[in-house]
């Protein structure tokens, strides 16, 4: 990478950083933990590093360091989107019949 | 199109619907919709990502993803809502451990040719990765009970863990100016998963929201740097954004305590009960039978449940809610006060309750019904102490002073739950026990809130 690239990447970074403070300031504290494992599903996306990495016919030991990546990294892209969907499916308002009396 | 510029394209979207995913979870009634959105952008870049000109063979995508999946399907579908810390201090694990791997993989190969600039990602990459890895690991043994909860501590322990540190930091650098030391490259990875262990050791099991937020925080920053590596922007940009969240979550749950960070990785708080000055805890404390905590229940007509971890230990959060319809029935008002670091984890207590069945407009935070329970005729307290000891407001000695509590005591009447007279874990005494308008009822928190609704149902029958 030459340094007008990495001055790029680098803003990127910073504008990420950004976003993220102020998308994740708006997250109500009664959603924090399917916040956690959906973010965490979301940074799984090094999945696509791991991929290249185990489909590049490299050295032996590239190969199996890069399928125990995917493999971790799958888990947590299945697993973190399945989770989060399951806890958020149990988050309900105040709209059943059997609630009606407040 | 060429391939490269696919492949970006399709980075491009996935990262803004990962933002837009993110933005939609802030309110319950968008959520799902926000991660059917997160979950379309990794589809496309996982495929934009196939078409790949490295990618020769897809046999060995193809078994890792399989295993990947299968395993994400398990634990997903098979952990309960109890056990959500322990998985999610796992998923950490899992993910810095792919960082890890991927850098290390390209170090192998590649390691000593790479420009200084990659190199510094891929230390931090291999760093952060190989110490969230087993940090998350030690995180989640403690959750799950397989190591004390407790802080193991030792004498000089915070001076051999930074000097440990200053040692990964420093061989971190010199393999960056010259990427041809392997030898210490592969040192410096057997010390920060060392270091790793040794970092979450002495933090006690009610810190953990903390601890798993900045495992987070790491996990997802050790993935932006395996971004800088490679070149690739979507895992900067991901990685970041996991990075951030873990990291505003962190100084939320210390703020809750009012405690900085430094004091909650280094403090070993917990650890041994204070024999400070006397706590002016003075007279006794009354305990009741469910029988009249239930008649007490039964004429009130606005109740707030605080819940704890406890009530997750006795998986009580069900028996909770059938006691709120039983009295919601009455024509009685059951709210829920969730103090921000009840439980293990950020929002640990308001997944349990919504699994329960309860409507989320019913769970409050701390800053929206502390100034209701003056006029609350009964507050509940279900496996909570730390949070709701008034020693934080007036106790100048306490070790929790100046911590916001929730305001339990200002109710006319207090019922704790508890298993017995043990201290919270900061091991001080609980000076709302002894508040003339506090009952003990003592007991399995689960058996006690199902007789009080056995009690009431009857009643009712009996009407």
């Amino acid at each position: 990478m030459d340094s007008g690239l990495i001055l790029w990447t680098v803003m990127m970074f910073v504008l990420a950083a950004f976003v993220g403070h102020h998308v994740i300031h708006g997250v109500p504290t009664l959603l924090h933990t399917p916040l956690m494992s959906a973010t965490n599903a979301i940074s799984a996306i090094s999945v696509v590093g791991a991929i290249v990495v185990a489909g590049a016919e490299y050295e032996t030991v590239r190969t199996v360091l890069g399928v125990t990546a995917v493999a971790a990294a799958m888990c947590n892209v299945v697993g973190g989107f399945l989770i989060t969907e399951r806890m958020l499916k149990m988050f309900k308002g105040n709209t059943g019949p059997k609630d009606g009396g407040r | 199109m060429p391939q490269n510029q696919i492949i970006e394209l399709s980075y491009y979207v996935a990262a803004i619907l990962f933002i837009l995913g993110l933005k939609l979870l802030s309110s319950p009634r968008t959520a799902r919709q926000g991660m059917h959105l997160a979950e379309l952008g990794m589809a496309i870049a996982i495929a934009g990502t196939l078409l790949d000109h490295h990618i020769i063979t897809y046999t060995w995508i193809i078994v890792g993803a399989a295993i990947g999946t299968v395993a994400g399907i398990i634990i997903a579908v098979w952990t309960p809502m109890t056990a959500m810390p322990q998985r999610t201090a796992l998923s950490h694990a899992f993910g810095a451990a792919a960082a890890a791997l991927v850098g290390i993989s390209h170090y192998y190969s590649e390691g000593a040719h790479l420009p200084s600039g990659e190199m510094v990602a891929l230390g931090v990459e291999v760093m952060l990765g190989s110490l969230t890895f087993t940090g998350s690991m030690v995180a989640f043994a403690k959750l799950q009970g397989w190591l004390p909860g407790t802080p193991m501590t030792y004498k000089g322990q915070n001076i051999f863990n930074m000097a440990l540190l200053a040692g990964i930091v420093t061989a971190t650098v010199w393999v960056i100016v010259s990427p041809a030391a392997s030898t210490l490259f592969y040192a410096m990875v057997g010390f920060a998963l060392i270091f790793g262990v040794l970092f979450v050791i002495p933090i006690g099991a009610a810190d953990m929201p903390v601890v798993i937020a900045l495992l987070n925080s790491y996990a997802g920053l050790a993935g932006a740097a395996t971004g800088f590596a490679l070149d690739n922007k979507i895992l900067i940009i991901a990685g970041t954004l996991d990075g951030a969240s873990g990291l505003i979550l962190a100084i939320l749950m210390c703020k809750a305590m009012n405690r900085s960070i430094t004091n909650v990785l280094f403090g070993a708080f917990g650890k041994a009960p204070e024999v400070g000055p006397d706590t002016g805890v003075k007279g006794s404390v009354r305990s009741i039978t469910s029988d009249q905590a239930a008649e007490l229940l039964a004429s009130s007509e606005s109740v707030v449940v605080v819940p704890g971890y406890g009530m997750a230990v006795s998986q009580a959060q069900h028996a909770v809610k059938e006691l709120a319809d039983v009295l919601g029935e009455r024509g009685i008002d059951v709210r829920y006060a969730v103090h921000p670091v009840a439980g293990r984890m950020p929002g640990h207590m308001n997944v349990l309750l919504a699994e329960a069945g309860v409507p989320y407009d019913k769970l409050y935070d701390m800053d929206q019904i502390n100034d209701d329970f003056p006029r609350v005729d009964v507050a509940i307290v279900i496996g909570a102490n730390d949070v709701v000891n008034p020693a934080a407001r007036n106790n100048k000695a306490s070790p929790i002073y100046g911590m916001p509590i929730l305001n339990a005591d200002k109710a006319k009447s207090v019922l704790v739950l508890k298993r017995s007279m043990a201290p919270g874990f900061a091991g001080i005494e609980n000076e709302l026990f002894y508040m003339p308008n506090c009952m003990m009822v003592f007991g399995d928190a689960r058996k006690t809130v199902g007789e009080f609704s056995a009690v009431l149902k009857q009643k009712a029958r009996a009407a």
